[in-house]
């Protein structure tokens, strides 16, 4: 019983996978993931001459066939890897991935460690305000009362 | 101990904002920009800059400064650009009537298809030397901001006249005959 429950999950997790391997690009999705070599925004976000004549190549390799990975790796190959709105994960690309994470990783270990700081302030002046040892305490009485006398 | 630590942080926040002023003065002296057009256009005749770009009109690459000891008509232009149409033909024209006076005219195609590229040098019948710069790199280095725009660079491999916009109107042309001249003696 829980054999067959398994190998259904599985015939539809590879049912499903296939369809979306197999289903073809979408072209508005690329038109936001390409940008337009002249005016620097996406082709979405453009009319020029240019970004038109990309959007109407991206619809004419669809019909061709191609996947979005064959779209992309021919306009990289026409106009270099700043057509693509997101950096490539490899090379130098990887630093435009790296960096900002970087930077989050950094800006939290500052973040906690002036946390820690002002708390261990706040606990240190919590401290002084604490009640002195009994013992102190009637030293002291004992030191003031002698001035006093 | 504390005191130490609130230096150091000043010390290094310091740091940063002076590396970053760096960065920017470096960025803007590196920045030729327009400035390349600007400095020959005021008689100062700037160097070319140097590239080597694949070749429209047949296999292999082109390196401007092989060029070197002829005057070169640099024009940068691409398929989807209107005056760039209107401007072709005279270019073949200024190609083919001083061919025999160490004149290049180098069509830089840039921000196009290769194919639709071709398809307009032969729509134009165009049969001076083309290169292909479809990221737009090498034209960064002369500061383009639209097309057409047209360099005149002389024998020593320095930048006589910047057009522009397209060299259309009978100024703008004997202008550039004469820039051909400076650029030749």
């Amino acid at each position: 019983m829980r054999l067959g429950l398994f190998a259904a999950v599985g015939a539809l997790v590879l049912v499903v996978t296939g369809a979306a391997l197999a289903a073809p690009p979408n072209a508005a999705d690329l038109e936001a993931e390409i940008v337009c070599p002249v005016c620097e925004t996406t082709l979405d976000q453009s009319n020029a001459p240019i970004a038109e004549k990309i959007k109407t190549f991206i619809r004419v390799r669809i019909a061709a066939g191609d996947s979005e990975q064959e779209i992309k790796d021919a306009l990289v190959a026409e106009f270099g890897e700043g057509v693509l709105a997101q950096p490539p994960g490899g090379g130098f690309g990887l630093l435009a991935w790296l960096l900002p994470l970087t930077a989050l990783v950094v800006g939290a270990v500052v973040v906690a460690l002036l946390v820690r700081t002002w708390s261990r302030r706040r606990v240190a002046e919590a401290d002084e305000n604490a009640p002195l040892d009994p013992e102190l305490e009637r030293l002291v009485d004992e030191e003031l009362a002698r001035f006093d006398g | 101990m504390r005191y130490r630590a609130r230096l150091a942080a000043q010390g290094a926040a310091i740091g940063l904002v002076a590396l970053l002023f760096i960065l920017l003065a470096w960025s803007l002296l590196h920045d030729k920009g327009g400035d390349l057009s600007k400095q020959a256009n005021r008689g100062e005749r700037p160097t070319a800059p140097d590239f080597a770009l694949e070749r429209l009109d047949r296999d292999g690459e082109l390196q401007l400064s092989s060029l070197r000891g002829k005057a070169v008509v640099l024009n940068v232009w691409a398929s989807w650009c209107i005056p760039c149409k209107e401007e072709a033909p005279y270019l073949e024209q200024v190609w083919r009537s001083n061919r025999g006076r160490d004149l290049v005219v180098l069509g830089l195609d840039a921000k196009d298809f290769r194919a639709d590229a071709r398809r307009f040098a032969g729509r134009f019948g165009l049969t001076f030397p083309l290169v292909y710069d479809g990221p737009g790199d090498a034209i960064g280095d002369y500061g383009v901001t639209g097309f057409p725009e047209t360099f005149v660079i002389d024998r020593e491999g320095r930048v006589v006249r910047a057009f522009a916009g397209a060299v259309n109107g009978e100024n703008e042309r004997a202008e550039l005959h004469d820039a051909i001249e400076d650029a030749l003696s």
